[in-house]
């Protein structure tokens, strides 16, 4: 099975005490993370959602492509792959908005 | 901060106004403190309300941290700017801001960069933090 390694932004490190990239073995993008995931508590339900996807605030990375113009979470990685999690970031002067719900 | 980096954060600013332009601080944290080695700029995807809003391309956040990642460094923090806007988190910062990074927000009008200031979330509020000099 591929070993992976998946890079952890900050914001998500204290769920991995501190690590920035961490190694799991899947053979796709969807089993690499569920791996990390069973090994540090706390952290799939910061990257994906109830059905799998990633959650409207993170993207996910496969080398330098956003994996939703891959082949989705299902798609298949090789050993030495690289998962990026990639926060989405926005904000803005306007303040009479309503505000998205926080995440965290 | 070394004073450089500032300046070319201000030339982003203003070459920007009048829409909100953003990036990426990149650099590294020891005792408490993080320090900025390099600054890059990100395109703004929200391009219908780009007066008072941003979205940083995903993109340009995947190539920069591959280009601190191979540098030794990493992502410490986002800068953005509040064309004819007080350097001050919005609510709309806040409800999209994430922990362990330095917020650098700069308001800029027409007559230049007005403000510069950094700010980090703490709990569910944003607390300024000051901004040293220091040499490259």
């Amino acid at each position: 099975m591929p070993t992976v390694t998946v890079r952890i932004p900050t914001p998500l490190r204290s769920y991995t005490d501190g690590a920035d990239e961490l190694r799991a073995q899947g053979t796709t993008v969807t089993e690499v993370l569920r791996a990390l995931g069973a090994a540090h508590d706390g952290l799939l339900p910061r990257v994906l959602g109830p059905e799998g996807e990633p959650r409207q605030f993170v993207n996910i990375y496969l080398g330098s492509s956003n994996v939703r113009v891959l082949g989705g979470m299902g798609t298949r990685v090789k050993d030495g792959d690289i998962i990026s999690i990639i926060p989405a970031v926005a904000g803005g002067a306007h303040e009479s908005e309503r505000p998205a719900p926080r995440r965290t | 901060m070394h004073e450089t980096l500032r300046e070319k954060l201000e030339e982003l600013a203003c070459a920007g106004y009048p829409y909100e332009s953003c990036g990426l601080l990149l650099g590294g944290s020891a005792d408490g403190e993080c320090r900025v080695e390099r600054v890059t700029r990100a395109r703004n995807l929200n391009t219908e309300r780009a007066a008072d809003h941003y979205e940083l391309d995903p993109d340009d956040f995947a190539a920069a941290d591959r280009e601190a990642r191979a540098a030794g460094l990493d992502i410490v923090g986002i800068w953005h700017t509040h064309p004819n806007h007080p350097a001050r988190p919005s609510e709309t910062d806040r409800a999209a801001a994430w922990s362990g990074w330095a917020y650098v927000i700069i308001s800029v009008s027409r007559d230049g960069v007005q403000d510069l200031r950094s700010w980090r979330l703490n709990g569910e509020h944003f607390e300024e933090e000051s901004i040293k000099p220091c040499r490259p």
